[in-house]
């Protein structure tokens, strides 16, 4: 018999200090009670979806040797991990430059105690999900931390790919980034099922850069199409670094994804990007947060949605400028590109400004097809099937334009055209 | 083997624009029209294309003596029309290059893909001729291009879709004349006895580069007068006064 995600067992060979801190958790999670209704920060959303009583904890994959082969990225990296069920199945970190830690959290939290704990989940969850965050913070076993030194480049990507099997499994996947001054580095996770099977992620990334560091992060969600699925992910952002995030929301059958951005650091910068195609009944609810607590900062928000069939999309959002954080530069917008009628979006952008001289902007807008542009496909012989796809191809690869990357952008362009069933 | 409009009525709400127009074009030759601003040309070229907007109310159009009525606008399209649009639409975020890849792949039978190497061999070559440079096709159909690029763009399409017949709305408005030669020309090395073509002109000069075999004038939804090459030349002199002071006289 499978334990339940109650049962109150920590791994043994975790240090002591850690135990303590998931033992703690765990009771925060058993104690703190369920989004209700008349949480502002659960408004709209399905609460029906939160029910974990059927998900058990996942047991060691059976396809090891499938899911390394499978985990297919980028031509080059340098390293590359693999978890599957919570378990480190494969890492290949040769190519790192002198330095640079990438290691499961279990090595990190023995051999790199002392940075581990300053930043391992020492954010406060703010935007609704504490309650799963404890439970992740109560069960994260696989994971990554990545610990780039002051002043290092890192030329060529990092990936993770976190694999989840088997009916009911649970994973955990953590991600855990500290970025020193002035280094540089580009990470991609992965999500994905090895089956079609329903299953159970509740990920917490945190990524921390330093002064005048460069972050590029990228996270490719591709859970089956019947998961639930929790993304929790904090950004802080020091003086003149800049963080750079996108998420493909590609799978899951109800996602609730929670981003927040601290721009702690005059010149910080911060961009959150979002690309979700959603079709049959899947659900996307985000909850994002641009939290200006130092002048002269930026961040800048842009995800996009493309409903068809019956899913919904949840977006809020937050841009809260905190008191003295003059001369900040914040935008947000969201649009949606409705492809049926009997899709939803609910969009609540929203603004909270405690301080003069800010430049903020926020939108959110839906809209359909524009019937003259997909004539004009017709006109060219194209099928009005695949004048869709292209024109909401076409939709997802503008934002695609901000990627700095010529061959990154290139590739999630190729990710991007094969999620909606084009040719590449 | 022709196009062939027959007694063609069609409605945009209420109005009646175009109305009992009759128009026959052979395969491998040139017919143009000229006609005041609003007089239906760009209707007429929209109705044949499909554009839902417009109610055919009667009448018919024949591609080689297949009504394209009841056909969706991309069947048209692959059983040979093509229309390069006066207000060419702009497409954020989809390449010229898929684009065009998109359009021919659509006219392939099922299960079979285009070659990627011949096609952007050829896709290159037709930019080459167009004096496009070759980063456009990593740009967005249309999308921020000037008004002769979009003009530029249609011949493009045009060259590497190969119909058996098309429709030019005004093709050379907003051309500089060195762009406006390069697109005749590209419209010239077209012409075979295997295409023919609708050429829509506010300007007698275009004739003088794509030399037309007839020439129309379009009055209030219907073909009024045919001719030669100088009753253009007669159109740009005197204008469409003549005409209508004609037409009241007969009525
Ligand atoms: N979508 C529409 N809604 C309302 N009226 C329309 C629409 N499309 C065309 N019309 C009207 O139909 C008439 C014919 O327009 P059309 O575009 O065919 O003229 P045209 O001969 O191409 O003119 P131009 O030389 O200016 O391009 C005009 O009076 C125009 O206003
Ligand atoms: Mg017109």
């Amino acid at each position: 018999m499978s334990a339940t995600l109650d049962d109150n067992t920590i791994e043994t060979t975790t240090p002591a200090w850690l135990a303590e801190l998931q033992t703690a958790a765990l009771k925060d999670y058993e104690t703190t009670p369920a989004p209700t209704r008349r949480d502002e920060a659960w408004r709209y959303s399905d609460l029906s979806a939160l029910k974990l009583d059927t998900f058990v904890e996942a047991k060691p994959v059976e396809s090891e040797g499938r899911l390394i082969n499978s985990s297919r990225g980028l031509d080059q990296t340098a390293a590359k991990l693999v978890f599957g069920n919570n378990a480190l199945l494969h890492a290949d970190t040769a190519s790192l430059p002198a330095g640079v830690v990438v290691a499961p959290l279990d090595v990190a939290a023995r051999d790199h105690a002392e940075i581990f704990r300053r930043y391992f989940m020492a954010q406060p969850v703010e935007l609704g999900s504490h309650k799963y965050a404890a439970l992740h913070k109560a069960r994260v076993t696989g994971g990554t931390f990545i610990h780039v030194p002051a002043n290092v480049e890192v030329t060529l990507p990092i990936e993770v790919f976190h694999w989840v099997e088997g009916e009911n499994a649970s994973v955990f996947p953590h991600t855990l980034i500290i970025c020193g001054e002035n280094s540089k580095v580009t990470v991609l996770d992965y999500f994905q099922s090895s089956d079609n099977q329903r299953a159970f992620a509740c990920g917490v990334n945190d990524l921390h850069l330093e002064r005048g560091a460069k972050l590029n992060y990228v996270a490719v969600q591709n859970w089956s199409p019947t998961s639930l699925a929790f993304h929790i992910n904090s950004t802080i952002v020091a003086r003149d670094a800049t963080s750079s995030a996108l998420s493909l929301n590609f799978g899951g059958g109800f996602v609730r994804g929670e981003s927040l951005s601290r721009l702690d650091g005059e010149g910080s910068r911060s961009e959150m990007l979002s690309i979700n195609p959603l079709d049959g009944a899947r659900i996307v609810d985000q909850r994002t947060l641009q939290d200006h607590a130092s002048p002269g900062a930026s961040s800048d928000l842009l995800y996009l949605n493309s409903l068809d069939g019956t899913s919904r999309s949840i977006f809020a959002g937050l841009i809260k400028v905190e008191e003295g954080a003059h001369r900040t530069d914040a935008y947000q917008k969201v649009r949606n590109l409705m492809l049926s009628n009997d899709a939803e979006a609910n969009s609540m952008p929203g603004l909270e400004i405690l301080a003069d001289d800010v430049r903020c902007t926020h939108g959110a807008t839906s809209g359909e097809i524009n019937e003259d542009e997909l004539f004009y496909m017709q006109a060219r012989g194209i099928r009005k099937e695949d004048g869709r796809r292209l024109i909401v191809n076409g939709f997802f690869q503008s934002l695609l334009e901000r990627v700095e990357s010529a061959p990154l952008r290139e590739y999630l362009g190729i990710k991007v055209t094969e999620r909606l069933g084009l040719p590449v | 083997m022709s196009l062939e409009i027959k007694d063609l009525h069609a409605n945009i709400g209420d109005r009646e624009i175009l109305k009992g127009l009759n128009l026959t074009i052979p395969k491998g030759e040139v017919h143009a029209i000229m006609g005041k601003n609003g007089s239906g040309k760009s209707t007429l070229a929209k109705v044949m294309a499909g554009h839902p907007s417009y109610e055919v109310t009667s009448g018919d159009v024949l591609l080689d003596g297949e009504s394209l009525f009841g056909l969706e606008p991309d069947q048209r399209a692959r059983a040979g029309l093509f229309l390069a649009f006066q207000y060419p639409m702009e497409i954020p975020g989809v390449t010229i290059a898929n684009f065009i890849r998109a359009a021919l792949q659509a006219r392939l039978p099922e299960g079979e893909e285009l070659e990627a190497v011949e096609y952007y061999k050829s896709l290159y070559a037709h930019m080459d001729a167009l004096k496009m440079p070759r980063t456009f096709t990593s740009r967005s159909v249309n999308d921020g291009f000037s008004g002769g690029e979009k003009k530029r763009c249609e011949v493009l399409q045009l060259a590497m879709l190969k119909p058996a017949y098309a429709v030019l709305d005004e093709t050379d408005s907003g051309l500089d004349i060195d762009a406006l030669k390069i697109v005749a020309e590209g419209v010239n090395t077209l012409r075979s006895p295997d295409t023919g073509f609708l050429v829509i002109t506010h300007y007698q000069r275009l004739l003088n580069y794509i030399v037309p075999d007839v020439v129309h004038v379009m009055v209030d939804g219907r073909i009024v007068r045919s001719g030669g090459k100088d009753l253009a030349l007669k159109l740009e002199a005197e204008g469409y006064d003549w005409i209508e002071k004609e037409l009241l006289a007969t009525a």
